[in-house]
Parts: structure tokens; C-alpha cells; sequence
């Protein structure tokens, strides 16, 4: 290190990151949750997210609803369009090769797209700001406020549904289908309900995500892309494990924030995709996830 | 009608083509192919070159796809590295019978290269690894300004046969038909022999395949190798084509376009990469006519085309694979076996 090295922008490089991480954690729970409970990688997540957003804007500011009318009828709305499509798309396809299922989501992600294209048009609205503006400033760091608000919401998000899955019943049961289907089944279980259940949850937390994002920069149909990149949390993490989600968002974070800083916002938009190369390479199955074995 | 098709040796049921009836209808594609470029309108010949290149391309990720069970969200960055590789050779005075196949051999060492982990990743995961490859491959496209030209593209001067400049529509057509042409019999052919059987087997049980004595390495770092060589030669065929083309014609879109085409075609069959590829690239031309044609009344349509156009494709995809999954091939075959023993029996 030369001696003009400056620790100060390091650490607040370091704690944006870190922060941002919350986020990324945020929509990578709503990959793994899809993944857990159905064996099926959500490619449409980022137009769920989009959806959400839009539902938001619609509800809350061409509608005028006030922002504790809008923000459950948008999450209620979310909710039924993912129950919708659990329905109508995946489980027909349940059972068949992974290119169908995987195509099945690509597909739903191109008709929300132009869908949400098609309605609301492709310009940027502003969405009027949700979570506090005002920055902490730690000693020499400023910390911008709704960075911290995200983060700290999307803890709040992944805390309950940790904890909703350990203990409530439904939980409980979901996870039991999630780990062996038939045997669930056997021992009485709903496995359709679980996964239905399952769909409306990643929906729900892609709505939460895609209102937190919009508010944070703007809502415009390019958000769905958004999702893609963290693809890359949940490879690192692994794809069952929503501790690993959690470690590689903030991971992820950390490593976008850092590239971004210092090399360029350019370099940024491909960080995540040499994680995942790199990581598929050294360990496939991430940092937590469960290592498959196959049997003939 | 046709019947009475007993396959009486070997040779017989190895042929390409297994009857007459199917020669005949072959030789009268070659003419169709001679023929068209000289009657169609030019909208038609542009349509069917930017055909012909999809048709190629298809045909190489369903080899990679269908036939191997190699997920590849990454094939439109492969023709890119064609289409680049063409264009650099080509500006420095090579022909271009020199460049297409230069072309393919370049895209055919990447697709080795990424290959390489898919002896130990597959299915989701491999999609994942050849996604990411996608949006590296685009960035070393846009970044790497001597080779490529960055963001404003590289130019390429046309192709030249026998001192002819193949500057038209007219005439890349017959190139582009004849590229197609051979490179679907290779294909059609490669699944008579060892390699293509070999293909099958692990697409259907990668570990069975393993334990029958098939070197998987060997043989998915080959359909890797073949299908980015198809697509390196149908980007060689798009630069020649456009001869002006920037990264941004490589996107993921265009890698699901392919996907999207040999699902809806067909996964695991020429036939079905063609019809699926014909078939995704005329549905936006025909929506693109209506929208056209309703614009007379109502003139706001056409802003929302290329939304349409998205809800469309994705919706086709849906469609087949819920209610179709065996594509147009399956409906093709349906259609056909009605018309075996039709009027006699329906």
C-alpha cells in the first residue's frame, strides 16, 4: 500500500457494501426459496420484483392510496399473481426436465416484461422515497440513510421468515416437503399447499424488494434485469441455504461496492458473473449448500 | 400418402433420407433454395438469410441441448466470438472460405474452454455457469476496442467467391443456403455414428452413458466443441451479412431466442430446429404485419409492438412446453400420420 492510501474511503466503500449486501440477501432468499421448495431457479424473480414495484407505484401514487392501504393490497396482488402462476405454469411442468422448468420461468419472465411494458410504458417514473434520507455518520463515515433502512428491513424480513420456518406448523411443513416430498405426502402433508405456499412467499419477498429498490433509484422496466446478477449470491451461497444467502449477499456486497470504487462501475457489472464462474469451478455446490449425490 | 416403408437392410435403415418419396422432397428443397433468391421480393431474401443464420445456430444448440442435455444460456456470445473472429480475418484480406470455418474453430475452442466444468455441474447449475460466460463474453466485446471494436462495432468487407462480390441480398442468400444446407446434413448425419450415440446416451443418463464405457469428458467437451462451432459459423454468416455489427446484437435475448426456437421446434431433432427457428423468427414478422395493418385505425399500436412481441414469445414458450412439449416436430408428425393412409382411413 502507498502511503496516500485512504482507510476512510476503504471503510465506507466497505460499509456501503456490506449494506447493499442486506438487499441482495433480500432477493437471493426469494431464489432459494423457490429453489428449496419446488428444485426450480426462478428466472422470473426480477420481474416479480418489477411487478411489486409497479403495483406499488400504481396503488400508491396514481391512486393516491394511502402508503398502509397500498403497500398490502400491492403484497396481496403480488401474492395472488404468484399463486396464479405456480398453477397454471409450474405445476403442469412439475416432474419434467430441468431445461422445461427452466425455460417455463425465462418465458413467464419475457411476458411480465413486455407486460408491464406494454401497460405502464417504458419511461422512468419517480417513486417518492420511503425510507429515511437522513445519513449516520460513524466518526469520519458517512453512511446514507436508506441504504441502512433497507438493510435493516430486509434483516427484519429474513428474521421472521427464519424464524416462521422453524417455528410455525405451515413452516414446519414446508420444510418437510421441501427435504423429501413423498414422505410428506405420506405423513399427511399438503406438498401442493406447501407449494403454492412457497411461490406466493418469493413473491411476496420479491415485492418487498423490487418497492425497496425502486424507491431507492426509480422504477422503470430495466429493474428486472436487476435480479439476474444476484444469481451470483446464490451460487456462492449455495442454492438451499438461506444462511448462505445471507453470508454471500453481504460477501457479494462488499465485492461489488469495493470493484465499483476503485475500478470502475463497469468492472462492477460483472463482478457477479466471475463470482459465479469461479465459484462453480472451485465448489460447486456454494459455501453452504447441500452437496447432491447421484445414484443410478 | 405414403406407405409400404419396410426397412429391409441395414443400409437401408441407416439412410439419410429412408425413401424416395423424402429424396424427391429433398431435391426439391435444394431447388426451392436456388430458386428463391432470384423471385423473392427483397423483404422475402433479406428475411430468409437472417432465417437461414437462426436455422444454423439452432441447429448447433439443439446438438449441445436436445441431443446432449447441455443447458447453454450463453450460445449468442459464441456467434459473437464467429462473428468478431470472421471480421478481424477478414479485414486483413483473408477470404472468406478461409474465415467461416476459421470462425467456427475459434467459437469451438471457447466452447471447449467453457465446457471444461460441465463434467463436474450440470443441469441448473451449468445454465448458471454459461449465463455468466454470456455477460463476460458481451463485456470482453465491448471492452476490447483493438479486436472488436467496442461499443461502435466493427465493419466487415463482403465476402468474395471466384472474384464475385457477394455484396447483395440476393447473393448472400445462396451462400447462407448452402452453409445451412451442409451443416444440417453433418448434423443429421453425425447421429447416425458413434459420437451422436454417444450424445444421446448422456443426455439420457450421464452416469449409464459412463458406466457403458462413453469417456464423458471427452464427449461433452465434443458437443460442446460442435454446437459453438455451428454457432460460430452462423455469426461468421451474420457479419458477412450486416457486415457492420456491434456487441449489443449479442445479448442474452438472442441466447434465449435459440432456446426458445429448438423447445418450440423440437428439442433432439434437425427437423425441429429448423421448424422451430422458421417458426420464432416469422411469429414477431407476423405480429409486426398486424400491428401495421391495425395501425391504420389506431395508430398508438405500434408503440406497443416490441411489448407485444415479448408477451408473445414468452407466452409461445410456455404454451409448448405445457401443452406441446415435444414441440412442432410432434405436431408435424401428427399431421403427417393422418395423411399415411389418408383418404382410405382418416
Amino acid at each position: 500500500m502507498n502511503a496516500g492510501f485512504d482507510w476512510i474511503v476503504l471503510a465506507e466503500f466497505s460499509a456501503i457494501g456490506l449494506l447493499s449486501g442486506g438487499l441482495l440477501a433480500l432477493i437471493a432468499l426469494g431464489f432459494v426459496l423457490i429453489y428449496k421448495g419446488t428444485g426450480v431457479i426462478n428466472f422470473a424473480m426480477g420481474e416479480f420484483m418489477m411487478l411489486g414495484a409497479y403495483f406499488f407505484y400504481t396503488a400508491h401514487v396514481m391512486w393516491g392510496l394511502d402508503l398502509w392501504l397500498a403497500l398490502p393490497a400491492t403484497l396481496a396482488a403480488v401474492a395472488l399473481a404468484a399463486a396464479l402462476v405456480e398453477r397454471a405454469i409450474l405445476r403442469p411442468l412439475s416432474g419434467q426436465p430441468v431445461i422445461s422448468v427452466l425455460m417455463a420461468t425465462i418465458g413467464l419472465a419475457s411476458a411480465l416484461h413486455g407486460g408491464v411494458d406494454a401497460v405502464w410504458g417504458g419511461r422512468n417514473y419517480e417513486m417518492p422515497t420511503l425510507l429515511p434520507r437522513k445519513p449516520l455518520i460513524v466518526g469520519d463515515i458517512l453512511i446514507p440513510g436508506q441504504l441502512l433502512w433497507s438493510f435493516l428491513l430486509a434483516a427484519v424480513v429474513i428474521t421472521a421468515f427464519t424464524l416462521y420456518f422453524r417455528y410455525s406448523r405451515t413452516g414446519i411443513a414446508m420444510r418437510a416437503a421441501a427435504s423429501d416430498p413423498t414422505t410428506a405426502y405420506v405423513l399427511g402433508i399438503d406438498v401442493r399447499r406447501t407449494q403454492r405456499l412457497t411461490w406466493v412467499f418469493a413473491g411476496l419477498v420479491g415485492a418487498v424488494a423490487g418497492i425497496v429498490v425502486a424507491s431507492m433509484t426509480s422504477l422503470s422496466p430495466a429493474l428486472g434485469g436487476a435480479a439476474l446478477g444476484v444469481l451470483a449470491v446464490i451460487i456462492l451461497g449455495g442454492l438451499d441455504s438461506i444462511a448462505g444467502a445471507i453470508v454471500a449477499g453481504l460477501v457479494i456486497g462488499l465485492l461489488e461496492s469495493l470493484t465499483a470504487g476503485y475500478l470502475g462501475g463497469k468492472v462492477r457489472d460483472i463482478v457477479p458473473y466471475v463470482v459465479v464462474l469461479v465459484i462453480l469451478l472451485v465448489r460447486p455446490y456454494g459455501l453452504f449448500g447441500t452437496r447432491q449425490i447421484e445414484r443410478l | 400418402m405414403r406407405i409400404g416403408d419396410f426397412r429391409e437392410s441395414y443400409r437401408h435403415d441407416e439412410a439419410l433420407f429412408a425413401t424416395p418419396v423424402a429424396r424427391a422432397w429433398f431435391a426439391a428443397l435444394l431447388a426451392a433454395l436456388l430458386l428463391f433468391p432470384l423471385v423473392g421480393s427483397g423483404y422475402l431474401v433479406g428475411l430468409a438469410c437472417v432465417l437461414g443464420i437462426h436455422v444454423i445456430a439452432s441447429a448447433g444448440l439443439n446438438i449441445m441441448t436436445g441431443y446432449t442435455g447441455l443447458i447453454s444460456l450463453g450460445h449468442a456470445a459464441f456467434m459473437g466470438v464467429g462473428c468478431y473472429t470472421a471480421a478481424y480475418f477478414a479485414q486483413r484480406g483473408l477470404p472468406f472460405v478461409l474465415t467461416l470455418p476459421l470462425a467456427g474453430l475459434f467459437a469451438a475452442a471457447l466452447g471447449v474452454v467453457v465446457g471444461m466444468p460441465s463434467l463436474r455441474i450440470k443441469g441448473l447449475y451449468l445454465a448458471v455457469a454459461t449465463l455468466a460466460m454470456q455477460f463476460l463474453l458481451v463485456y470482453v466485446f465491448r471492452e476490447w476496442d483493438s479486436v472488436t471494436g467496442g461499443v461502435r462495432g466493427v465493419n466487415v468487407p463482403p465476402a468474395e467467391l471466384l472474384g464475385v462480390k457477394l455484396d447483395t441480398d440476393q447473393r448472400m442468400a445462396w451462400l447462407i443456403a448452402a452453409c445451412a444446407v451442409a451443416l444440417l446434413l453433418a448434423a443429421r448425419n453425425l447421429f447416425r455414428t458413434r459420437v451422436g450415440r454417444a450424445f444421446i446416451a448422456i443426455r439420457d443418463k450421464d452416469i449409464s452413458a459412463e458406466v457403458l464405457g462413453i469417456d464423458l469428458l471427452r464427449y461433452k467437451l465434443a458437443a460442446f466443441a460442435i454446437g459453438s462451432f455451428y454457432a460460430g459459423v452462423a455469426g461468421a454468416l451474420l457479419a458477412y451479412y450486416y457486415r457492420a455489427m456491434t456487441p449489443e446484437y449479442f445479448t442474452l435475448q438472442l441466447s434465449i431466442f435459440y432456446l426458445a426456437a429448438i423447445i418450440v421446434g423440437g428439442l433432439g431433432s434437425t427437423l425441429g430446429s429448423i421448424l422451430g427457428a422458421v417458426f420464432m423468427t416469422l411469429v414477431p414478422e407476423a405480429l409486426r404485419a398486424i400491428v401495421s395493418f391495425i395501425a391504420q385505425w389506431a395508430p398508438r399500436a405500434v408503440e406497443i409492438l416490441s411489448p407485444i412481441q415479448q408477451v408473445v414469445f414468452g407466452l409461445l414458450i410456455i404454451g409448448f412446453l405445457v401443452f406441446e412439449p415435444h414441440g412442432l416436430l410432434e405436431i408435424w408428425r401428427r399431421v403427417r400420420r393422418f395423411f399415411h393412409l389418408w383418404p382410405f382411413r382418416a
